[in-house]
């Protein structure tokens, strides 16, 4: 008996072969140029219902902990930023990180065009599960790491690591169609944009 | 430039005096146009119906008829997407390369009449006058599969005395749809039903289309409604003058 | 746990039912209606979306042209990224791949992530008979799940619901399964949302296998990708122990950067957004982060047949978008479980014969469920030309019933019609004849079109299709053809 491997591959060859397999792919387009890229995020960004604050990197730490106040937090290991009464992520269970109301997490790249953040989950990200459970996300973003449009974050990602696009709270549009925030992933994002 | 009229099948058999519009309102235009009378249909209601064998024959003698013509001129966006996307697909299926090559020949000649007039002739005003309140309905063949746009409009709107309104929805298929109408009839009435609302609700006394199978069907349903709406083919009001 | 589409009856008689039901209509045509004006605003503010469109459709083509050798590429980049690989002819071998995962781990249940594939081949029927319970996590798909209902949209299974029902569902159900809804829960949608929030967090976090599809299968890197909105797909694709994927084979795109016009097409196709709330890749075991055990099922169950369709292969492009559903005019009226298949509306009604054959009434039924006015292929952001597939299907309904012994009325119909527009001579003499069946009418019809002309009211026999709603005009006296020869074209 032949493998489903090797019968489904010899179905495809056979299905394709009156077909030329060169087909010329047209580039795909650049949005034109937006002008203040930053502000462009950051009004998109505020469009899903997320929360945006600017600061300098001096007025990091205040901001963050004034943004998650009385919560209890988690925050990656390689965060770098003090953040009072937080907790390091150490391989906690996902009922444990149910128990805790925030995460503060960087990100890799943020998107202009499309308000999104994307995280690689690197040591000042954490890995996926923190920055899923907690309801309250507060994300640091640099302006330096915002990019005009998708085709930018595109280059710009490492698809070996595991990544998490986000835009805005988590939502649906199942019940008639209309948009709701906040579902199960965190109802709020708080993106803190250092300037 | 030699100008066959293509009238189509049911205008032929139903709607004689659609055909008439046109051949006085090219006339009127200085075209000297022609009646093949070999013609007899695109082909249309075997090919949307899967019937490709039997629209072989029906193809061949369209392309026999129309056969060293500079243009096709046809009162049907249907039709005339037929003759430019369709007969390509029943030429392959015949497998006749004299077929496929004739209608590579009389497929891009083929216009519907909005586009001749404008692209061809190049005009929008015809010199019609039409006293009346009307609304347009863009037929879904004419809109999506020729893309006629905004000509019948621009036609329309140089009318003398026309007074034009907006078709809510208008963009929507009224559901005739060929042997749609009759294979599932209950979809067709209900998509019919609601295009016959909107125009009640525009308060025109005339609607207008460029395809009179579909006004046939929109037609069909206000005067079982007994709206008062009369329907007429574009032809018919731009060949309309002061006189008529 | 759910209904079944088998056994359902052909387009036709279904969609009357449809059309019976005035709760369904007012719930689609309020729900179509409001995700078309969304996507309209946020593709009008694509300046080149047509460029963006032969963009997609170009990625996707270019994938199926060369499938094997992708195929080939996607399973050994999952592979030496830790994952295991493993090939489905059919929906019985894919169903059978994920109970014998779900097994080996002792787990009697699974968290799911919304996906078509795994509804395609019943998936929960085929694992509740295993002793495994499979909970749909979408909101969406919940509210099927709990009802025993049928999807009847491809991004919103339960669109054909409006929130008052979905409470009643909410507050019957939930208690039966896990936690149950609160007593006092009203149909606000958010309240709704949060009450789904907290009755599947449990289920999140105990969850030890978790099974998804994916919407876009990256063959170089090795990466699968989930669109999603609420965070469940996140819930699944990360918290448990085992990830099992069942992809289509269609859902593979070359290369990493091919994902760039496909995300940019995506949700504004599909849920009218600029992007999707959360989008996950991940590219076999990340150590220390998420699944330690992947597994990929790349599923046939009928797609080298569509494959092997010269014109309809490239309904594989397909993303899932419904775009093509929220757009139609047969689909608005008459909802997706007419269509009798996880694939409604436009898309199913090409997809469902390419997968599958015409064999069957029902499927068969499909191509001609549309009046073909092309307002799908203009939404298509792979721009599959959906009427002309329909028209090709047809022609394969047709094409199969060429050898039956005896001819439906139709295609003797059809015959006898190409036979007179065949010759202008024979046609001349069935005009002669319909004109003197016009004088006839003229003479005795009691009913008048606005403008004066003859028409017949409700006929009995095959002209009921027509006149049971439609006045019919009376034939003129002379046809066309007639008067050009009378009059030598209006000279005389």
């Amino acid at each position: 008996m032949t493998s489903a491997r090797d019968d489904i591959l010899a179905a495809v060859r056979s299905a394709l072969a009156d077909v030329s397999p060169a087909v010329s792919v047209p580039a795909a387009p650049r949005a034109p140029d937006r002008g203040d890229l930053v502000a462009l995020f950051v009004e998109r960004v505020e469009d899903y219902r997320a929360v945006v604050t600017r600061c300098t990197s001096a007025e990091l730490g205040g901001v963050v902990a004034e943004v998650l106040g009385a919560r209890t937090s988690v925050v990656p290991p390689g965060l770098e930023l003090e953040v009072p009464n937080a907790v390091v992520d150490d391989a906690f269970t996902a009922d444990q990180l149910d128990a805790i109301d925030a995460v503060v997490t960087r990100a890799r790249v943020g998107i202009a065009e499309t308000g999104t953040i994307v995280l690689d989950h690197q040591p000042d990200q954490g890995r996926r599960a923190i920055s899923l459970v907690p309801d309250l996300h507060v994300c640091i973003v640099d302006v330096s790491q915002v990019v005009a449009d998708v085709p930018d974050a595109i280059a710009l990602l490492d698809p070996s690591r595991p990544l998490t696009w986000i835009s805005g709270p988590s939502a649906t549009s199942d019940i008639e169609l209309n948009r709701v925030e906040g579902v199960h992933g965190p109802r709020t994002l708080h993106v803190v944009l250092v300037l | 430039m030699r100008v066959a009229l293509q009238v189509t099948c049911v205008n032929d058999a139903m709607f004689p005096d659609t055909g008439k519009a046109v051949v006085r309102l090219l006339r009127h235009l200085g075209v000297d146009v022609d009646f093949p009378s070999a013609q007899t249909c695109c082909g249309q209601p075997m090919v949307n119906t899967g019937y490709l064998d039997e629209a072989v024959p029906v193809v061949r003698t369209f392309v026999r008829a129309f056969a060293g013509y500079d243009a096709v001129v046809t009162p049907s966006g249907s039709c005339a997407g037929s003759a430019r996307h369709q007969h390509s697909i029943v030429a392959e299926r015949s497998g006749d390369p004299a077929l496929v090559a004739a209608v590579a020949e009389t497929g891009p000649r083929t216009y519907e009449l909005s586009e001749f007039l404008v692209d061809v002739l190049g005009v929008t005003d015809v010199g019609a006058y039409f006293p009346h309140r009307v609304t347009y309905h863009p037929t879904c063949h004419s809109l999506r599969m020729l893309g006629v746009g905004d000509r019948p409009q621009r036609l329309l709107e140089q009318v003398r005395g026309i007074e034009l309104v907006d078709l809510p929805m208008a963009e929507e298929c009224c559901g005739f749809g060929g042997t749609f109408a009759l294979k599932n009839a209950d979809t067709s009435i209900a998509m019919g039903a609601d295009k016959a609302r909107h125009v009640r609700d525009t308060g025109a006394e005339v609607l207008v289309a460029g395809d009179n199978s579909c006004l046939m069907h929109i037609g069909g349903m206000l005067s079982r409604q007994r709206a008062g709406v009369r329907v007429v083919h574009l032809a018919e009001i731009l060949a309309s003058t002061e006189e008529s | 746990m759910s209904g079944t589409f088998v056994g359902m009856p052909a387009f036709p008689t279904a969609a009357r039912a449809a059309l019976g039901d005035t709760q369904l209509r007012r719930n689609l045509a309020h729900a179509t209606q409001t995700i078309r004006d969304k996507r309209a605003l946020v593709v009008a503010e694509v300046e080149d979306w047509e460029d963006l469109r032969l963009a997609g459709a170009g990625v996707k083509e270019a994938a199926l042209r060369d499938l094997a050798t992708h195929l080939e590429t996607l399973e050994a980049s999952l592979t030496r990224a830790g994952a295991t690989v493993h090939w489905a002819r059919d929906a019985a071998e894919a169903c059978a791949i994920v109970a014998s995962i779900t097994h080996a781990h002792g787990a009697d249940e699974v968290a799911k992530v919304k996906s078509m594939a795994t509804a395609e081949i019943g998936l929960n029927e085929a694992l509740e008979a295993e002793g495994i319970a499979a909970w749909e996590t979408d909101l969406a798909e919940l509210i099927v799940q709990l009802g025993d209902d049928l999807p009847s949209h491809i991004l919103v299974p339960a669109i054909h619901r409006n929130r008052a029902e979905i409470r009643e569902i909410f507050q019957r159900r939930m208690g039966d399964v896990g936690k149950a809804a609160p007593a006092d829960l009203s149909d606000e949608p958010a309240v709704l949302a949060g009450a789904a929030r907290e009755h599947l967090r449990e289920k999140f976090l105990r969850a030890k296998v978790a099974v998804s599809g994916a919407n876009f299968a990256v063959a170089d890197t090795g990466t699968l990708v989930v669109v999603e909105s609420e965070g469940n797909g996140r819930m699944c694709l990360t918290l448990p122990e085992v990830l099992v994927s069942v992809v289509g084979i269609e859902k593979v795109v070359a290369t990493w950067a091919d994902l760039d016009p496909m995300l940019r097409l995506l949700p504004r196709s599909s849920t009218g957004e600029r992007m999707n709330p959360y989008t996950s890749t991940w590219s076999g075991v990340s150590p220390g982060d998420g699944p330690q055990e992947v597994h990929v099922v790349l599923l046939d169950n009928g797609r080298t047949r569509a494959l092997a369709d010269d014109v309809g292969r490239q309904a594989l492009r397909c993303i899932r978008c419904s775009a093509c559903l929220n757009v139609c005019p047969v689909y608005e009226r008459v909802g997706g479980h007419a269509y009798g298949s996880v694939y409604p509306g436009p898309i199913g009604a090409i997809l469902n014969p390419l997968l599958n054959g015409v064999s069957d009434e029902q499927t068969a039924s499909l191509p001609y469920a549309s009046s073909l006015c092309g307002a799908c292929f203009e939404v298509c952001p792979v721009r599959i030309d959906i009427p002309s597939v329909l028209v090709d299907q047809r022609a394969a309904v047709v094409d199969s019933h060429r050898n039956d012994r005896v001819p439906s009325a139709e295609a003797l119909a059809m015959k006898a019609t190409a036979w007179a527009f065949s010759d202008s001579r024979r046609l001349a003499w069935a005009e002669r004849a319909s004109g003197i069946a016009g004088r006839v009418i003229t003479r005795f019809s009691r009913t008048t079109l606005p403008g004066g002309r003859a028409a017949s009211g409700r006929l009995p026999g095959p002209a009921a299709g027509w006149t049971g709603a439609r006045d019919l005009p009376a034939p003129p006296a002379e046809s066309f053809r007639e008067w050009w020869d009378r009059t030598d074209g209006g000279q005389r």
